[in-house]
Protein backbone atom coordinates (compact mmCIF):
# COMPACT_ATOMS: atom_id res chain seq x y z
CA UNK A 1 0.00 0.00 0.00
CA UNK A 2 1.30 3.54 -1.18
CA UNK A 3 0.23 5.07 2.09
CA UNK A 4 3.48 7.64 2.75
CA UNK A 5 2.50 9.20 -0.68
CA UNK A 6 -0.63 9.77 -0.49
CA UNK A 7 -0.74 11.16 3.13
CA UNK A 8 1.95 13.12 2.19
CA UNK A 9 0.41 14.74 -1.02
CA UNK A 10 -3.17 15.03 1.06
CA UNK A 11 -1.24 17.11 3.95
CA UNK A 12 0.83 19.27 1.20
CA UNK A 13 -2.36 19.71 -0.26
CA UNK A 14 -4.05 21.83 2.58
CA UNK A 15 -1.02 23.72 3.36
CA UNK A 16 -1.94 26.75 1.29
CA UNK A 17 -5.26 25.95 3.32
CA UNK A 18 -3.48 26.83 6.82
CA UNK A 19 -3.61 30.47 5.87
CA UNK A 20 -7.29 30.94 6.40
CA UNK A 21 -7.97 28.28 8.82
CA UNK A 22 -5.75 29.38 11.60
CA UNK A 23 -7.21 33.23 11.71
CA UNK A 24 -10.98 31.79 11.83
CA UNK A 25 -10.07 29.20 14.58
CA UNK A 26 -8.37 31.87 16.68
CA UNK A 27 -11.12 34.24 16.13
CA UNK A 28 -13.25 31.36 17.66
CA UNK A 29 -11.42 31.03 20.36
CA UNK A 30 -11.20 34.75 21.32
CA UNK A 31 -15.22 34.81 21.21
CA UNK A 32 -15.56 31.43 22.98
CA UNK A 33 -13.47 33.21 25.91
CA UNK A 34 -15.54 36.49 25.26
CA UNK A 35 -19.04 34.45 25.91
CA UNK A 36 -17.95 33.16 29.03
CA UNK A 37 -17.10 29.72 28.11
CA UNK A 38 -14.90 27.70 29.98
CA UNK A 39 -11.84 26.60 27.33
CA UNK A 40 -12.83 23.30 28.04
CA UNK A 41 -16.30 23.91 26.42
CA UNK A 42 -14.43 25.69 23.52
CA UNK A 43 -12.32 22.86 22.64
CA UNK A 44 -15.23 20.41 23.24
CA UNK A 45 -16.80 22.52 20.13
CA UNK A 46 -13.76 22.08 18.12
CA UNK A 47 -13.29 18.72 18.89
CA UNK A 48 -17.11 17.37 18.79
CA UNK A 49 -18.50 19.70 15.84
CA UNK A 50 -15.14 20.32 14.03
CA UNK A 51 -16.93 23.27 11.80
CA UNK A 52 -16.25 26.52 12.10
CA UNK A 53 -18.96 28.37 11.07
CA UNK A 54 -21.54 26.30 13.05
CA UNK A 55 -19.19 26.89 16.14
CA UNK A 56 -19.20 30.46 15.98
CA UNK A 57 -22.61 31.34 15.31
CA UNK A 58 -23.37 28.58 18.06
CA UNK A 59 -21.12 30.96 20.57
CA UNK A 60 -22.91 34.26 19.41
CA UNK A 61 -26.04 33.31 20.17
CA UNK A 62 -24.87 31.22 23.66
CA UNK A 63 -23.70 34.84 24.16
CA UNK A 64 -26.66 36.38 23.26
CA UNK A 65 -28.88 33.79 25.32
CA UNK A 66 -30.44 32.66 22.72
CA UNK A 67 -33.00 29.50 22.79
CA UNK A 68 -31.29 26.34 23.32
CA UNK A 69 -33.71 24.86 19.83
CA UNK A 70 -32.73 27.89 18.16
CA UNK A 71 -29.06 27.74 18.95
CA UNK A 72 -28.56 23.89 18.03
CA UNK A 73 -30.74 24.23 14.87
CA UNK A 74 -28.91 27.40 14.03
CA UNK A 75 -26.03 25.06 13.83
CA UNK A 76 -27.37 21.83 11.78
CA UNK A 77 -28.83 24.53 9.44
CA UNK A 78 -25.58 25.87 8.82
CA UNK A 79 -24.05 22.12 8.92
CA UNK A 80 -26.63 20.49 6.06
CA UNK A 81 -23.85 21.12 3.37
CA UNK A 82 -22.40 18.55 4.19
CA UNK A 83 -25.34 16.58 3.28
CA UNK A 84 -24.07 17.03 -0.26
CA UNK A 85 -20.45 16.37 0.45
CA UNK A 86 -21.32 12.93 2.09
CA UNK A 87 -23.83 11.70 -1.11
CA UNK A 88 -21.04 12.89 -3.46
CA UNK A 89 -17.68 11.46 -1.43
CA UNK A 90 -19.85 8.22 -0.47
CA UNK A 91 -19.06 6.09 -3.65
CA UNK A 92 -15.10 6.74 -2.79
CA UNK A 93 -15.62 5.17 0.49
CA UNK A 94 -17.73 1.95 -0.74
CA UNK A 95 -15.79 -0.63 0.14
CA UNK A 96 -13.93 0.29 3.45
CA UNK A 97 -16.02 -1.26 6.90
CA UNK A 98 -18.83 0.79 8.66
CA UNK A 99 -16.39 1.30 11.10
CA UNK A 100 -13.45 3.16 8.45
CA UNK A 101 -16.56 4.78 7.03
CA UNK A 102 -17.39 6.53 10.55
CA UNK A 103 -14.02 7.54 11.22
CA UNK A 104 -13.56 9.05 7.63
CA UNK A 105 -16.81 11.08 7.90
CA UNK A 106 -15.81 12.32 10.87
CA UNK A 107 -12.73 14.67 9.22
CA UNK A 108 -15.40 15.24 6.33
CA UNK A 109 -14.92 19.58 6.10
CA UNK A 110 -16.18 21.77 3.06
CA UNK A 111 -11.73 21.63 1.99
CA UNK A 112 -11.33 17.74 2.92
CA UNK A 113 -14.27 17.51 0.26
CA UNK A 114 -13.09 19.74 -2.27
CA UNK A 115 -9.68 18.94 -2.54
CA UNK A 116 -10.15 14.99 -2.54
CA UNK A 117 -12.76 15.07 -4.38
CA UNK A 118 -10.37 17.18 -7.37
CA UNK A 119 -7.53 14.94 -6.26
CA UNK A 120 -9.86 11.58 -6.91
CA UNK A 121 -11.43 13.12 -10.17
CA UNK A 122 -7.92 13.62 -11.64
CA UNK A 123 -6.68 9.93 -10.87
CA UNK A 124 -9.15 8.95 -12.70
CA UNK A 125 -8.71 10.99 -15.59
CA UNK A 126 -5.49 9.90 -15.49
CA UNK A 127 -6.41 6.23 -15.25
CA UNK A 128 -9.32 6.28 -17.27
CA UNK A 129 -11.43 5.91 -14.93
CA UNK A 130 -15.65 6.52 -15.14
CA UNK A 131 -14.86 9.53 -12.41
CA UNK A 132 -18.00 9.58 -10.07
CA UNK A 133 -15.99 6.08 -8.39
CA UNK A 134 -18.74 3.79 -9.64
CA UNK A 135 -17.16 1.41 -11.62
CA UNK A 136 -18.14 -1.50 -13.42
CA UNK A 137 -16.86 -5.30 -12.13
CA UNK A 138 -14.14 -4.95 -14.01
CA UNK A 139 -12.06 -2.40 -12.87
CA UNK A 140 -13.33 -3.43 -9.34
CA UNK A 141 -10.16 -5.16 -8.28
CA UNK A 142 -7.97 -1.82 -9.53
CA UNK A 143 -10.98 0.41 -7.65
CA UNK A 144 -10.57 -1.74 -4.37
CA UNK A 145 -6.76 -1.04 -4.26
CA UNK A 146 -6.89 2.73 -5.02
CA UNK A 147 -9.99 3.13 -2.43
CA UNK A 148 -6.99 2.30 0.44
CA UNK A 149 -4.43 4.90 -1.31
CA UNK A 150 -7.45 7.45 -1.43
CA UNK A 151 -8.29 6.74 2.00
CA UNK A 152 -4.99 7.85 2.61
CA UNK A 153 -5.19 11.49 0.46
CA UNK A 154 -8.39 12.54 2.31
CA UNK A 155 -6.98 11.63 6.01
CA UNK A 156 -4.12 13.72 4.81
CA UNK A 157 -6.08 16.76 4.12
CA UNK A 158 -8.64 15.92 6.86
CA UNK A 159 -6.45 15.06 10.08
CA UNK A 160 -4.03 17.97 9.08
CA UNK A 161 -6.18 20.50 9.33
CA UNK A 162 -8.39 18.92 12.48
CA UNK A 163 -4.83 19.83 14.39
CA UNK A 164 -4.53 23.01 12.89
CA UNK A 165 -7.77 23.60 13.73
CA UNK A 166 -7.43 22.26 17.68
CA UNK A 167 -4.57 24.37 17.90
CA UNK A 168 -5.54 27.53 16.52
CA UNK A 169 -9.04 27.57 18.88
CA UNK A 170 -6.07 27.27 22.09
CA UNK A 171 -3.96 29.56 20.77
CA UNK A 172 -7.43 32.17 20.35
CA UNK A 173 -8.24 30.88 23.83
CA UNK A 174 -4.93 32.15 25.37
CA UNK A 175 -5.02 35.24 23.45
CA UNK A 176 -8.60 35.85 24.11
CA UNK A 177 -7.99 36.09 27.70
CA UNK A 178 -5.34 39.31 27.62
CA UNK A 179 -7.20 41.36 24.94
CA UNK A 180 -9.00 44.33 26.40
CA UNK A 181 -12.82 45.09 25.31
CA UNK A 182 -12.50 48.22 23.72
CA UNK A 183 -10.39 46.52 21.21
CA UNK A 184 -13.58 45.52 19.83
CA UNK A 185 -12.33 42.04 18.98
CA UNK A 186 -16.32 40.84 18.89
CA UNK A 187 -16.27 42.18 15.51
CA UNK A 188 -13.98 39.46 14.23
CA UNK A 189 -16.97 37.04 13.70
CA UNK A 190 -19.04 38.98 10.98
CA UNK A 191 -16.08 39.42 9.67
CA UNK A 192 -15.02 35.93 9.28
CA UNK A 193 -18.81 35.55 8.24
CA UNK A 194 -18.39 38.54 5.94
CA UNK A 195 -14.74 36.50 4.25
CA UNK A 196 -17.09 33.56 4.01
CA UNK A 197 -20.89 35.26 2.27
CA UNK A 198 -18.31 36.81 -0.90
CA UNK A 199 -17.13 34.22 -2.30
CA UNK A 200 -20.72 32.02 -1.74
CA UNK A 201 -22.80 35.03 -3.49
CA UNK A 202 -21.87 34.35 -6.82
CA UNK A 203 -24.90 34.51 -9.44
CA UNK A 204 -28.16 36.24 -9.17
CA UNK A 205 -30.37 33.33 -7.21
CA UNK A 206 -27.25 33.33 -4.45
CA UNK A 207 -26.95 37.12 -4.44
CA UNK A 208 -30.62 37.23 -3.69
CA UNK A 209 -30.55 34.44 -1.36
CA UNK A 210 -27.60 36.81 0.59
CA UNK A 211 -29.35 40.06 0.10
CA UNK A 212 -32.87 39.20 0.91
CA UNK A 213 -31.37 36.96 4.06
CA UNK A 214 -29.09 39.74 5.89
CA UNK A 215 -32.09 42.54 4.97
CA UNK A 216 -34.95 40.28 6.63
CA UNK A 217 -32.59 39.09 9.67
CA UNK A 218 -32.22 43.08 10.11
CA UNK A 219 -35.80 43.87 10.18
CA UNK A 220 -36.81 40.78 12.07
CA UNK A 221 -34.01 41.30 15.04
CA UNK A 222 -36.14 42.42 17.30
CA UNK A 223 -37.83 38.96 17.14
CA UNK A 224 -37.62 37.31 20.49
CA UNK A 225 -35.83 33.84 20.76
CA UNK A 226 -33.65 35.12 18.35
CA UNK A 227 -35.92 34.04 15.86
CA UNK A 228 -34.63 36.94 13.57
CA UNK A 229 -31.47 35.18 12.26
CA UNK A 230 -33.62 31.85 11.26
CA UNK A 231 -36.56 33.71 9.77
CA UNK A 232 -33.90 35.70 7.53
CA UNK A 233 -32.21 32.64 6.92
CA UNK A 234 -35.20 31.15 5.55
CA UNK A 235 -36.66 33.96 3.39
CA UNK A 236 -33.21 34.13 2.13
CA UNK A 237 -33.31 30.42 1.10
CA UNK A 238 -36.84 30.72 -0.44
CA UNK A 239 -36.10 34.02 -2.17
CA UNK A 240 -32.78 32.01 -3.72
CA UNK A 241 -35.00 29.47 -5.16
CA UNK A 242 -37.44 31.50 -6.24
CA UNK A 243 -34.91 34.16 -8.30
CA UNK A 244 -33.21 30.57 -9.97
CA UNK A 245 -36.93 29.64 -11.04
CA UNK A 246 -37.33 32.74 -12.64
CA UNK A 247 -34.47 32.58 -14.75
CA UNK A 248 -35.34 29.71 -16.45
CA UNK B 1 -21.55 39.46 26.21
CA UNK B 2 -21.52 36.27 27.98
CA UNK B 3 -24.01 33.76 28.06
CA UNK B 4 -26.06 32.94 31.65
CA UNK B 5 -26.28 29.54 30.70
CA UNK B 6 -25.13 27.05 33.33
CA UNK B 7 -21.82 24.72 31.88
CA UNK B 8 -24.23 21.23 32.34
CA UNK B 9 -26.39 23.36 30.10
CA UNK B 10 -23.52 24.56 27.32
CA UNK B 11 -22.35 20.72 27.45
CA UNK B 12 -25.20 19.53 26.57
CA UNK B 13 -25.28 21.77 23.43
CA UNK B 14 -21.74 21.08 23.01
CA UNK B 15 -23.00 17.45 22.53
CA UNK B 16 -26.24 17.94 20.60
CA UNK B 17 -24.70 19.79 17.78
CA UNK B 18 -21.56 17.28 17.79
CA UNK B 19 -23.99 14.62 17.36
CA UNK B 20 -26.25 15.98 14.90
CA UNK B 21 -23.54 17.28 12.57
CA UNK B 22 -21.61 14.13 12.48
CA UNK B 23 -24.68 12.50 11.87
CA UNK B 24 -24.74 14.81 8.50
CA UNK B 25 -21.38 13.87 7.49
CA UNK B 26 -22.32 10.28 7.97
CA UNK B 27 -25.20 9.84 6.19
CA UNK B 28 -24.74 9.42 3.18
CA UNK B 29 -21.40 7.66 3.27
CA UNK B 30 -23.46 5.46 5.82
CA UNK B 31 -26.12 4.78 3.21
CA UNK B 32 -23.78 3.79 0.49
CA UNK B 33 -22.86 -0.37 1.12
CA UNK B 34 -25.52 -0.58 4.01
CA UNK B 35 -28.26 -0.63 0.87
CA UNK B 36 -25.39 -2.61 -1.21
CA UNK B 37 -25.05 -5.38 1.13
CA UNK B 38 -29.05 -5.42 1.62
CA UNK B 39 -29.93 -5.51 -2.21
CA UNK B 40 -26.12 -7.60 -3.53
CA UNK B 41 -25.69 -5.20 -6.36
CA UNK B 42 -23.85 -1.85 -7.00
CA UNK B 43 -26.76 -0.80 -8.99
CA UNK B 44 -29.42 -0.12 -6.06
CA UNK B 45 -26.72 1.78 -4.03
CA UNK B 46 -25.97 4.72 -6.68
CA UNK B 47 -29.73 5.83 -6.74
CA UNK B 48 -29.41 5.78 -2.88
CA UNK B 49 -26.83 7.76 -2.85
CA UNK B 50 -27.81 11.35 -3.92
CA UNK B 51 -29.67 14.13 -2.76
CA UNK B 52 -33.27 14.37 -3.94
CA UNK B 53 -32.60 17.51 -6.78
CA UNK B 54 -35.15 19.48 -4.82
CA UNK B 55 -33.32 19.63 -1.31
CA UNK B 56 -30.17 19.75 -3.02
CA UNK B 57 -31.57 22.99 -4.89
CA UNK B 58 -32.30 24.48 -1.17
CA UNK B 59 -29.10 23.32 0.48
CA UNK B 60 -27.93 25.70 -2.44
CA UNK B 61 -28.60 28.55 -0.94
CA UNK B 62 -27.82 27.94 2.64
CA UNK B 63 -24.57 29.06 2.78
CA UNK B 64 -25.48 32.75 1.25
CA UNK B 65 -28.94 32.72 3.29
CA UNK B 66 -27.72 31.58 6.59
CA UNK B 67 -23.67 34.18 6.43
CA UNK B 68 -25.92 37.06 5.80
CA UNK B 69 -28.53 36.61 7.99
CA UNK B 70 -25.16 36.58 10.82
CA UNK B 71 -23.79 39.17 8.88
CA UNK B 72 -25.81 42.03 8.31
CA UNK B 73 -27.89 42.44 11.92
CA UNK B 74 -23.86 42.76 13.47
CA UNK B 75 -22.89 45.02 11.36
CA UNK B 76 -26.21 47.47 10.55
CA UNK B 77 -27.44 48.83 13.82
CA UNK B 78 -31.18 51.13 12.71
CA UNK B 79 -30.10 54.36 14.28
CA UNK B 80 -32.67 57.06 14.51
CA UNK B 81 -31.70 59.11 11.68
CA UNK B 82 -30.38 57.46 7.96
CA UNK B 83 -27.37 59.57 8.29
CA UNK B 84 -26.71 57.81 11.80
CA UNK B 85 -27.37 54.85 10.22
CA UNK B 86 -25.37 54.77 7.12
CA UNK B 87 -21.76 56.14 9.46
CA UNK B 88 -21.90 53.43 11.93
CA UNK B 89 -18.22 52.25 12.33
CA UNK B 90 -19.14 49.22 12.01
CA UNK B 91 -21.44 49.19 9.16
CA UNK B 92 -18.55 51.32 7.24
CA UNK B 93 -15.87 48.83 8.72
CA UNK B 94 -17.82 46.12 7.36
CA UNK B 95 -18.67 47.78 3.94
CA UNK B 96 -14.60 48.10 3.53
CA UNK B 97 -13.96 44.80 4.86
CA UNK B 98 -16.35 43.38 2.16
CA UNK B 99 -14.47 44.97 -0.69
CA UNK B 100 -11.61 43.23 0.43
CA UNK B 101 -13.38 39.52 0.40
CA UNK B 102 -14.63 40.23 -2.52
CA UNK B 103 -11.14 41.29 -3.69
CA UNK B 104 -8.98 38.70 -2.21
CA UNK B 105 -11.58 35.81 -1.29
CA UNK B 106 -8.88 35.96 2.08
CA UNK B 107 -10.02 35.08 5.60
CA UNK B 108 -6.73 36.43 7.09
CA UNK B 109 -6.71 39.62 4.65
CA UNK B 110 -10.92 40.37 5.51
CA UNK B 111 -10.35 40.30 9.16
CA UNK B 112 -7.27 42.10 8.93
CA UNK B 113 -8.36 45.40 6.64
CA UNK B 114 -11.84 45.10 8.58
CA UNK B 115 -10.03 45.54 11.92
CA UNK B 116 -7.88 48.16 10.69
CA UNK B 117 -10.89 50.28 8.80
CA UNK B 118 -12.38 49.76 12.40
CA UNK B 119 -10.40 51.12 14.82
CA UNK B 120 -9.40 53.90 12.27
CA UNK B 121 -12.68 54.80 12.32
CA UNK B 122 -13.25 54.65 15.71
CA UNK B 123 -10.27 57.47 16.18
CA UNK B 124 -11.49 59.41 13.55
CA UNK B 125 -15.07 59.89 14.16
Amino acid sequence: MNVPTELRAGVRDALPLFLGIVPFAVVFGVAAVDAGLSALQAVGLSVFVFAGASQLATIELLADDATLAVVVLTAVVINLRMLMYSASIAPYFRSLAGRSKAFLAYFLTDQAYALSVAHYGALDDATGGSGSGESDASAAETDALSTADRRWYYLGVGVSLWVVWQLGTVAGLVLGTGVPESWGLDFTVPLVFLALLVPAMNDVPTITAGVCGGVVAVVAAGLPLNLGLLVGATAGIVAGLLAERGRR
Amino acid sequence: MTTSYPATTVWAVVLAIGVLTFAIRFSFIALFGGLERRSGEAEGSASAGTVPPRISAALRYVPPAVLAALVFPAVVTIEPTVVGTLTNERLLAGAVAAVVAWRTESVLATIGVGMGALWALQFLL
